[in-house]
C-alpha cells in the first residue's frame, strides 16, 4: 500500500503574527515555521497503516525552500521519501492552484491513499483536500477521525454535531485528517539522523508543466481588533453584584 | 562568522522543546513533590534517543557534536532539572570514560546498553575527603589473582541508586596518586560487595537522586580496568578528560534554565499590576529584564562559539570550556535571583516554578568542578609556559 501525505508549512501556532507593509501578507521575519498540525495527523496515520500493511510513505510539500525542514520532520517521523515543489510564490497562493500543483506531483506516485490535514491553521481555507480529490479523480473523505483500511476500500468516520457519520469509499481515495484521528509521534533524535540520508526530490513548477496562476488572490489582511481591558463588577452584596452584572450585560455589552 | 545552526540540530532542539512542553513540564510539579520520575516518562526518553546523544553511532548512539548536544541540553533545561540529570550521566560523565579510553570490548559491551537507555551509568569519583581535591581518593583497589578487590566509599553520586554500572576511581598506588596511582574501573550493580548506601537529602534537584556507593570487599573481573591493563594508574587523566567534556553541556543546561526564567519573568511582568499598571512599565523591572537578557545573550554566544570550536578542532578546549561553565552557571544564578525578585512574594512560593529553578541552579556552581576550580583551570592555562 503506497501512501502519499501532502503537507503545508505554516507559522508555529505560538507565533505572534504581524501584517507586512503591503497589507496583504504576513511579516515573515521572526516566524518559526512548522508542519501544519492537521497534516501531522495525516503523517502519523500513514505510518500506522504502513506498519500494518507495508508499502511506502511519501510526503509532498509545495512552497519555498524552507518547506524542506517540515518535509525532513516527516521523514524523521518515519516517512520514506519526500518531494518538494519549490517555488517562492506558493505561500499564500490560491488553494485551487496549490491543489492542481499537488495533484500533478502526486499522480505519478500512484498512491492508494492520499492524506492531508482538513485545513491549514494559517488561512483556514480547507479547500486543498476536496480540490485535490477532484483533480485526482478520487473519492474525497474529509474531516476524518478514524480510518480503517479494507481490501480495495476504506471506511472512515467523521464527527457531525455529536453524531458520527460512517463513510466508505473505494481506493484510491483522498482523506483529510481532523484532530482526534491519532496522537502524532515525535520526530525522534535517531529518526532525525536517519532522515538526513533519505531521498528528498526537488521539482519546479516548470517540471510539472504548470504555473501558479490562481483565480483568487488575497486583497487585504487586517489584524483582529485589540482586546479591550476586562471590567470588574463592583457591589457590596451578592444581590447588588448580580444586579450590576445584569445591567452591564444589558446596557454595555448588549448581550441580554 | 557563520552562526547558522545545522538543520538536523534545529529539528532535534524542536523535538525536545515539544517533549518538554507536552510531556515533561506538565508533570514537573508532581515529580518535585514525589521526588520520582514516572517510568513511562523514562521510556519516552529512551524512545526519543535522549540517552545516546554523545555515544558514537557505531555503538547505537547519535554521535552528536558538542553543539548538537548543547542545544538538546539547553531545551531539556527549560523544565524540572531532574529530567536532564536522568539522561545526563549516560551522555556525560557516566559513559565518557569508556567512550574516551575504553577497550574495543568494553565499548562493544557497554555503550549500546547506555545509548539505548537500557542501562544507566554513573560516575563515582567524589568521596568525603576528595571533593575539589579529587586526587585524594581513599577507595582502594588491589589485584588478587584474577580479580580486583575494591574497598571504600564514594558519595554524592548522581543517579547512583538507579545505575546499572558505575565508573569508579580507586587508588591503586598510594605513593603516586594522581601521577600514576589512580585507576578507573567499571563496576556493575550485580558485582558482589557493591551496595547503594544513603540517598542524600538535598536543597533541590528533587526527582534526581544522589547517593553513597559502598565497596565492601567488592570483587570484579580483572578486565574491568577502563582501557585495559595499560591504563592501570592512568585513571585520574580519564576522570579529568571526562569532566572537561561535561563543562560545555553544564553551561548549556544553566543557559536553558536562565532563558526559561527570563521568559517567565517577562510574561509575569506584563501581567502583574501594582500601583495601577503592569510592573513591566517600571524601570526598576525593565533594568532587571534588560540585564538578564543581555547576560543570556552573551552566555549563548560564548557557549555556541566554544562548542563550534571544539567540533571543528576536534580537540579539547580546556580554558574555553572552563570559562563557559563558570560564566553560564554564575550568570544563571544571578538571573534566578532576579527572577525571584521580579516575582516578589510569588517567587518565594512553591506554586510557581521560579523558586525551584533558584534552588536547582545553585548546584550548577558546585558540581562537575566548582566555580573556584574553573578559575584555577583558566588561570593555569593563562599562566602556562
Amino acid at each position: 500500500m503506497n501512501i502519499v501525505v501532502c503537507i503545508k508549512q505554516v507559522p508555529d501556532t505560538e507565533t505572534q503574527i504581524k501584517i507586512a507593509g503591503d497589507g496583504k501578507t504576513i511579516a515573515t521575519d521572526d516566524i518559526k515555521w512548522v508542519m501544519n498540525p492537521y497534516d501531522e495527523f495525516g503523517v502519523e496515520e500513514a505510518l500506522r497503516i504502513q506498519k500494518a500493511k507495508g508499502g511506502e510513505v511519501i510526503v509532498v510539500g509545495a512552497g519555498p525552500k524552507r518547506v524542506t525542514e517540515s518535509l525532513r520532520t516527516a521523514l524523521a517521523m518515519g516517512a520514506d521519501k519526500a518531494v518538494l515543489i519549490e517555488d517562492d510564490g506558493l505561500y499564500g497562493a490560491d488553494p485551487l492552484a496549490v491543489a492542481k500543483i499537488l495533484a500533478a506531483a502526486v499522480k505519478p506516485l500512484s498512491p492508494d491513499i492520499v492524506f492531508l490535514g482538513m485545513r491549514a491553521v494559517d488561512d483556514d481555507a480547507g479547500l486543498v483536500g476536496p480540490a485535490l480529490a477532484e483533480f485526482l479523480d478520487m473519492p474525497n473523505l474529509s474531516v476524518v477521525t478514524k480510518v480503517e483500511v479494507g481490501e480495495g476500500s476504506v471506511t472512515v468516520q467523521r464527527p457531525v454535531e455529536g453524531q458520527t457519520l460512517v463513510l466508505e469509499a473505494s481506493l484510491p481515495a483522498v482523506i483529510s485528517a481532523q484532530k482526534g484521528l491519532n496522537e502524532p509521534r515525535y520526530a525522534s533524535l535517531p529518526g532525525i539522523m536517519k532522515a538526513k540520508k533519505k531521498p528528498l526530490e526537488v521539482k519546479t513548477l516548470a517540471d510539472l508543466g504548470l504555473d501558479k496562476a490562481g483565480k483568487a488572490e488575497i486583497a487585504a489582511l487586517t489584524p483582529p481588533p485589540a482586546r479591550a481591558a476586562g471590567k470588574t463588577i463592583s457591589g457590596e452584596t451578592a444581590q447588588e453584584l448580580a444586579a450590576n452584572l445584569a445591567k452591564a450585560l444589558r446596557e454595555e455589552a448588549k448581550v441580554i | 562568522m557563520d552562526f547558522t545552526i545545522p538543520e538536523n540540530y534545529r529539528l532535534m532542539a524542536e523535538t525536545v522543546r515539544r517533549f518538554v512542553k507536552q510531556d515533561l513540564d506538565p508533570i514537573s510539579r508532581q515529580v518535585e513533590d514525589e521526588d520520582h520520575i514516572p517510568e513511562e516518562i523514562v521510556e519516552k526518553m529512551r524512545e526519543l534517543g535522549l540517552f545516546g546523544l554523545s555515544i558514537p553511532e557505531e555503538f547505537g548512539g547519535l554521535g552528536l557534536g558538542t553543539l548538537g548536544e548543547c542545544l538538546v541540553y539547553e531545551e531539556m533545561s527549560k523544565t524540572n532539572a531532574c529530567f536532564r540529570t536522568r539522561i545526563g550521566t549516560n551522555n556525560g560523565i557516566g559513559s565518557q570514560g569508556i567512550v574516551l579510553d575504553g577497550t574495543p570490548e568494553q565499548k562493544d559491551y557497554y555503550l549500546p546498553k547506555l545509548a539505548s537507555g537500557e542501562w544507566v551509568a554513573c560516575f563515582a569519583l567524589s568521596e568525603p575527603e576528595a571533593g575539589s581535591d579529587a586526587a585524594n581518593v581513599q577507595t582502594t583497589a588491589e589485584l588478587k589473582g584474577d580479580e580486583w578487590v575494591l574497598g571504600g566509599r564514594k558519595h554524592f553520586i548522581t543517579n547512583g541508586d538507579v545505575a546499572d554500572m558505575a565508573c569508579v576511581f580507586c587508588l591503586t598506588d598510594k605513593s603516586k596518586r594522581a601521577k600514576g596511582g589512580i585507576t578507573a574501573f567499571i563496576v556493575e550493580k550485580t558485582d558482589p560487595g557493591y551496595f547503594v548506601g544513603t540517598i542524600e537529602r538535598k536543597m533541590g534537584m528533587r526527582g534526581s537522586h544522589t547517593c553513597e556507593l559502598i565497596f565492601d570487599n567488592c570483587r570484579i573481573p580483572k578486565d574491568r580496568v577502563i582501557g585495559g591493563d595499560k591504563m592501570i594508574g592512568q585513571g585520574f587523566k580519564t576522570a579529568m578528560k571526562t569532566l572537561d567534556k561535561g563543562r560545555l553541556t553544564m553551561g548549556a543546561s544553566a543557559l536553558g534554565s536562565a532563558q526559561k526564567l527570563l521568559d517567565l519573568s517577562v510574561d509575569y511582568a506584563k501581567q502583574r499590576v501594582q500601583f495601577g499598571k503592569p510592573i513591566a512599565q517600571f524601570q526598576a523591572i525593565q533594568f532587571k529584564l534588560a540585564e538578564m537578557a543581555t547576560n543570556i545573550y552573551a552566555a549563548r554566544q560564548m557557549l555556541y562559539h566554544a562548542a563550534a570550536l571544539r567540533d571543528s578542532k576536534g580537540t579539547s578546549i580546556i580554558k574555553e570550556a572552563s570559562m563557559v561553565k563558570l560564566f553560564c552557571t554564575e550568570m544563571a544564578n544571578r538571573v534566578a535571583d532576579e527572577a525571584v525578585q521580579i516575582f516578589g512574594g510569588m517567587g518565594y512560593m512553591k506554586d510557581f516554578p521560579v523558586e525551584r529553578y533558584y534552588r536547582d541552579l545553585r548546584l550548577t556552581r558546585i558540581y562537575e568542578g566548582t566555580s573556584e576550580i574553573q578559575k584555577i583551570v583558566i588561570a593555569r592555562e593563562l599562566l602556562r609556559g
